[in-house]
């Protein structure tokens, strides 16, 4: 009796933890690293512990050494962080180029805002996104997925949006540039030239599958994402194929999957509330179809993520749970 | 028809009934007893007998301090040693009666046979009477007084007694055995409310893991032939037996903020409470006695028990009677494991309310806080539709008028949000702070009206 502890209840937890719950999604994430290991090799699996090492061991040191304050530090959570950005770059990417991506990510995307959870903006895209800006030669250079282990000679590309952007400007119908680069749809759900994270859609529908399952994550965020691509696509390709991609295209190229299902629903940088999450998940769709329509860039993925992540305080603020007794 | 639930929020803890099975034994009685003066809701009841007067069982030993009061009744029969100041099972000092236990003798009046007396008196106010005579609260948690509740302010009607069988907390089991062993006493108990009540409906919710009692409960209400009497089988989630939660599952009708249930025509009473209530009405037997479960994972099965035991018996001869504490036991709880109440005093005694001692080992539900992953399972698991991890943060920014703003002062402190936080946040520590500051701001401000 001069043991027990006294404290008020709750006296039993769930099993979750926020260690458990990184660790489910690197365990989503699992078949499209596998996926991507398969077509780009080992070159795929250098940047890939590089960009882990560098976002769990600059995260220790921001914890230990400038907050000082180490419990700040959560290994999982830089973990994922690391495989996110790792899958966010072409395997070509050098060393030097994914460690300074990975200190853009944790050291001011995340930590500078104060470590886990208070940080506004996706850490993985943010550093995607500054290295994108800053070395755009090195992060264009797409190896075109092939059978690491079959083929010896890497052949490098442009990615499928890119090759459109191209074609249009060079005033090709998107008909004669699909032909042309053999981007037959059949092709595009098994692989497409990108960053590593990218080439599979089925393995990132799976990896996402198993965290609806552990209730990891909500459906709501990436269904209002791919609806709004759908139908956006769907309205100008129906309207002008010539110059429109359509909803197929849209939805397997670039980061839409990717991005739609393990970056746009980070919990920290995305709405609190299901309601919240689909006002943020069309915001995202919008903004990607607008980059990809009409901007300079061929694609908008990123860009539309980082916008839309500015917007969940104020997202946060007009959406709440409905109490019980106060209709 | 389809099983019922509550609208809004709700977990899936484990279910961890160990103790299902164990037949209700009658507890022995100990040496002496100590009976807590304040073991209802409302104001302390104040002794009318002295020390060293003899009293004997279901004998009353003290009387309503005030209208939201009860009578207490001695369980025993003996001699009044002490009146004073004894440490209830949190440490606080209570007064109570001490009373040595010589024999085991019974007040004139009371009917100890145990045969089913199925016909209802007509007269209400000699219901009511009754009830209150014998000292009847609420069993299930709250310990509010019956003869209150059963008699709602003029110009409110009841439509639906809703009697809760839901046991929703994990490991508790008393009420089961109940519906299980007592089946008829306490649908009578049910319709001698209904009675009272002005002849309204009855629904006698059930969670669907106890299709036993399920069973076993229509079987009885078709026997015995009671008007507009049903059971509802309610989905397996905690709360369901929370009041304002029972009454969304089975009427689909939400309590407004700061209401009462009979706003929506409901009252709601635990099983517990009455076969109380018909115990005191037609045996007019008080509130003496209650069916306690001692249980635990750190209990080996075979040591699980459902005891019928003399309300004022102290925790430690149970807990001797039962084998002693489990060697590794971390924390010892009265009540459920959600929103029952640490022992830190285990000399300390029943009260009517009492209903467990749960002995809980190694996992314990506290850990150092991480930061808020911003997950929303907090808000997602709440019953009553609150943000936890905001009132978390309003709280620690000391915004009172914000709290009120975003309803701390709804919140039924369930534990749901505590439960489910992955970063071990005390939520629900916090957000009783929030609302004891924001009660107390709506309470000044309704003085000055």
């Amino acid at each position: 009796m001069d043991k027990v502890i006294v404290s008020p209840s709750p006296h039993v937890h769930s099993p979750a933890s926020t260690d458990r719950i990184m660790i489910d999604v690197i365990i989503a994430l699992l078949p499209a690293l596998l996926v991507s290991f398969f077509f780009y090799g080992w070159s795929q699996l250098l940047v890939l512990a590089v960009s882990c090492v560098s976002c769990v061991g600059l995260e220790w040191l921001i914890a230990r050494f400038l907050f000082k304050r180490p419990a700040v530090f959560s290994c999982t959570s830089a973990l994922v962080t690391g495989v996110l950005l790792a899958m966010n770059l072409p395997c070509t990417t050098p060393w030097w180029i994914v460690l300074i991506g990975a200190l853009v990510a944790i050291g001011i995307a995340k930590m500078s805002f104060g470590g886990l959870g208070q940080n506004i903006f996706n850490p993985a895209i943010t550093g995607r996104v500054f290295l994108l800006v800053s070395f755009p030669v090195q992060m264009t250079n797409w190896t075109m997925p092939a059978n690491s282990f079959v083929s010896v000679d890497a052949v490098t590309g442009a990615t499928p949006l890119g090759l459109i952007k191209e074609g249009l400007k060079a005033g090709q119908s998107i008909g004669d540039i699909l032909a042309a680069n053999g981007l037959e749809m059949s092709g595009l759900l098994r692989d497409i030239g990108g960053s590593s994270g990218e080439v599979s859609a089925i393995a990132l529908l799976v990896g996402f599958c198993y965290l609806l399952v552990r209730k990891v994550v909500k459906p709501w965020i990436p269904l209002s994402i791919v609806a709004t691509i759908a139908l956006i696509a769907g309205v100008f390709h129906g309207i002008d194929p010539a110059h429109f991609t359509g909803i197929g295209f849209n939805l397997l190229t670039g980061g839409v999957m990717l991005g739609a299902l393990f970056m746009a629903t980070d919990y920290v940088t995305s709405p609190m509330s299901n309601w919240g999450g689909v006002i943020y998940g069309v915001g995202i769709g919008l903004i990607v179809m607008m980059i990809r329509y009409f901007g300079s860039y061929p694609e908008g993925m990123s860009f539309a993520i980082l916008i839309m992540n500015c917007f969940v305080p104020l997202i946060n603020r007009a959406f709440h749970q409905k109490k019980y007794g106060r209709a | 028809m389809s099983k019922l639930t509550f609208s809004i929020g709700g977990i899936h803890p484990a279910d961890s009934k160990i103790a299902r099975e164990r037949k209700i034994e009658v507890l022995p009685l100990p040496d002496r007893v100590y009976v807590s003066m304040f073991q209802h809701l409302g104001a302390m009841a104040k002794p009318v007998v002295a020390v060293g007067d003899a009293v004997k069982a279901g004998q009353i030993i003290a009387e309503p301090g005030g209208f939201i009061s009860a009578y207490i009744h001695s369980p025993v029969s003996g001699t009044v040693r002490s009146i004073g100041p004894r440490k209830d099972l949190a440490g606080f000092m209570q007064m109570h009666i001490e009373i040595e236990v010589q024999g085991d003798e019974w007040a004139e009046g009371i009917d100890l046979t145990t045969d089913l007396v199925t016909s209802v008196p007509e007269d209400r106010d000699f219901i009511l009477d009754r009830i209150k005579m014998n000292g009847v609260v609420g069993l299930g948690g709250a310990t509010f007084p019956t003869h209150v509740k059963l008699n709602p302010p003029p110009g409110k009607v009841a439509e639906c007694l809703i009697l809760n069988g839901a046991e929703c907390e994990p490991y508790l089991t008393s009420d089961y055995r109940i519906l299980l062993e007592r089946t008829d006493e306490i649908v009578v108990g049910a319709a001698i409310m209904q009675k009272v009540l002005g002849g309204c409906r009855c629904v006698i919710g059930i969670e669907e893991n106890k299709p036993e009692a399920i069973a076993a409960v229509r079987a009885s209400v078709a026997r015995l032939g009671y008007p507009s009497m049903e059971v509802a089988v309610l989905k397996k989630r905690y709360p369901q037996g929370g009041e304002k939660q029972l009454i969304d599952a089975v009427m689909h009708r939400q309590v407004k903020s700061g209401g009462l249930p009979i706003d929506v025509g409901a009252v709601v009473q635990n099983v517990a409470t009455s076969l109380a209530v018909y115990e005191a009405v037609q045996k007019n037997k008080p509130l003496v006695t209650n069916v306690l479960t001692v249980t635990g994972d750190v209990l080996a099965p075979d040591r699980q028990h459902n005891y019928l035991f003399r309300i004022g018996v102290p925790l430690s001869f149970i807990a001797q009677y039962a084998g002693g504490v489990p060697e590794d036991a971390v924390k010892i709880v009265s009540g459920g494991p959600m929103m029952g109440k640490a022992i830190a005093n285990l000399d300390a005694t029943t009260v009517k309310g009492s209903s467990s001692i749960l002995y809980l080992g190694g996992k314990t539900s506290r850990k150092e806080e991480g930061p808020c992953i911003r997950c929303g399972r907090c808000a997602d698991a709440c019953p009553m539709g609150l943000e936890p991890f905001l009132l978390k943060s309003l709280y620690r920014a000391g915004d009172v008028p914000a709290l009120e703003q975003n309803a701390a002062q709804d919140c039924i402190e369930c534990g749901c949000c505590q439960y489910s936080c992955p970063s071990y946040i005390p939520l629900l520590d916090n957000i009783r702070m929030a609302k004891g500051q924001v009660m107390a701001v709506i309470r000044a401000r309704n003085a000055k009206k």
